[in-house]
């Protein structure tokens, strides 16, 4: 399929339904950091983008929320689906950015180039949304922070190497920061700026 | 009701707003006790009914969803009826006033006496979010206040409150610090239920229509109420146990019987003590009857 048609296909089939499923996982996800989550309903993302991240898309973004993809996104029809189904413009601007969709071992250099949020705002900061291997096994963590009685393990494939230095340097910030959900095929675990990861 | 449920979208809200609401909800999950400023939609009731509570409420809710909507801890007043049936009427979601039944609870003024558990979500409805507000009117300055986590004014304030009074004299809406960092209004709730948000194991979602605010608790996260060494937060005690069930440590309100200042306390959460008299418990004014019925 050319990536003009790929841009059309898909979407959700009920999306008031769907897309109020997809977010109330999405909320107890962020206020149970670790907590894995299964996306149930298609939402017949392209290639490489992954289901959860695809229906996260769609539950999320519109015209109000600019987005940014990594370069192996961007030079696929995952800018054009998204844009076609829910309204939101692809930007090249980092700090601009709402959202972010990174595929699988692309490491931002930096987390501090995404939108922070101000300090009187800091709820005007991107999330990202980065694609890992796997979040079923894989290298363990602890987490601990609000949301989180006493600490939670996870493990997780594939994580980029440079994650938790990124990570340790967003945690200070707070208020402001990055929230990141991390997706693999299906299934997403989120991690908002208030949580703790030690490896 | 397949008819009336078409001329509406579900939930009645747009899905343009409901995202809009959505996406502020998780950032108010993200940074806890921050208010996400949202752009609040026109909804078919008047302000003072919660019109904030009613659209988080609105935003989340889904079809297996079973509502509660309680108003200073009763299920039977207007305010709380009349909630219930447009979400009744609007989502055609299951209602119910047993609060262990329930996935959302949403409420004026009270938090159940029941504990509630990981899979509840607790949604207040928020007439005043700026906990600064009665120190500084300008908006500008109180986000500034946050934003430096200066509140060193606010405890002047609440100090000058036990200088004059010999305690603090507020008895709800009683500030609380979130994990540490941001001070919080509780919305009106009775300073009686600030214990019960601390290390909660359900969600807690604020929504203020009219000042156009979202906040959120985490579960199990801290929420302490602000006090000093020397004069330690507390809660209200009552001397009386309730009237009808004989419940002893919850809140109670006060309600007179005749004019001859005949009065008794009965339990303000209506679903608590119905549950207790269900289970056999019975409190003073139903045990005399029935000993005389012996
Ligand atoms: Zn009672």
């Amino acid at each position: 399929m050319s990536t003009d048609t790929q841009a059309f296909t898909g979407g959700f089939s009920d999306p008031v339904f769907q897309s109020q499923s997809v977010f109330r996982k999405l909320m107890d996800g962020m206020a149970r950091p670790g907590s894995i989550h299964t996306v149930e309903h298609d939402a017949g993302q392209p290639d490489p983008l992954g289901a959860a991240a695809g229906a996260i898309a769609l539950t999320l973004c519109d015209h109000d929320t600019p987005v940014w993809l990594s370069a192996g996104f961007a030079k696929s029809a995952v800018g054009e689906w998204i844009g076609f189904h829910s309204g939101a413009t692809i930007t090249r601007e980092k700090a601009e950015a709402r959202f972010a969709f990174a595929e699988p071992g692309v490491t931002p250099s930096s987390f501090g180039l995404f939108s922070l949020g101000t300090q009187e705002y800091p709820d005007r900061s991107t999330t990202l949304v980065i694609e890992v291997a796997g979040l079923s096994e894989g290298q363990s963590f602890t987490l601990s922070g609000p949301g989180i009685l006493q600490s939670k393990t996870v493990e997780i494939a594939g994580l980029p190497e440079a994650f938790l230095r990124l990570w340790a340097d967003n945690r200070p910030l707070f208020p402001r920061g990055v929230d990141v959900i991390l997706t693999a095929g299906r299934s997403f675990l989120c991690l908002p700026r208030t949580t703790k990861i030690v490896a | 009701m397949t008819a009336d449920l078409a001329t509406y979208n579900f939930a009645y809200l747009d899905e343009q707003t409901k995202r809009m609401i959505r996406r502020a909800i998780l950032k108010a999950i993200a940074i806890p006790g921050y208010q996400v400023p949202f752009a609040s939609r026109e909804m078919p009731m008047p302000y003072g009914w919660g019109t904030g509570g009613v659209q988080v409420t609105a935003s989340i809710i889904g079809r297996q969803d079973v509502l509660k909507v309680i108003d200073q801890g009763a299920d039977d007043t207007t305010n709380a009826v009349s909630i219930r049936a447009f979400f009744q009427k609007v989502a055609d979601v299951a209602v119910t006033t047993h609060t262990k039944d329930a996935t959302i609870i949403q409420t004026r003024h009270r938090i159940p006496e029941q504990k509630l558990t990981e899979d509840q979500v607790l949604v207040y409805q928020v007439p005043i979010p700026e906990p600064l507000r009665f120190l500084e009117p300008r908006e500008t300055e109180t986000r500034k206040m946050h934003a430096l986590e200066e509140y060193g004014l606010m405890h002047v304030k609440l100090y000058e409150d036990i200088a004059q009074n010999g305690r603090i004299s507020k008895t709800y809406a009683y500030p609380v610090k979130v994990d540490g960092r941001y001070v919080m209004d509780p919305s009106p709730t009775p300073k009686f239920d600030n214990p019960k948000m601390h290390m909660s194991d359900a969600l807690q979602l604020f929504g203020a229509g009219r000042e156009k605010r979202i906040y959120a608790v985490p579960p199990h996260t801290e929420v302490v109420s602000l006090d000093f060494e020397d004069y330690p937060f507390e809660i209200q005690t009552f001397e009386q146990d309730c009237a009808l069930c004989g419940a002893h440590g919850v809140y109670l309100d006060e309600v007179v019987l005749d004019d001859r200042g005949g009065r008794m306390f009965v339990c303000s959460d209506t679903d608590h003590c119905e549950d207790r008299r269900e289970h056999g418990h019975v409190g003073a004014m139903l045990a005399p009857n029935q000993e005389a019925a012996e």
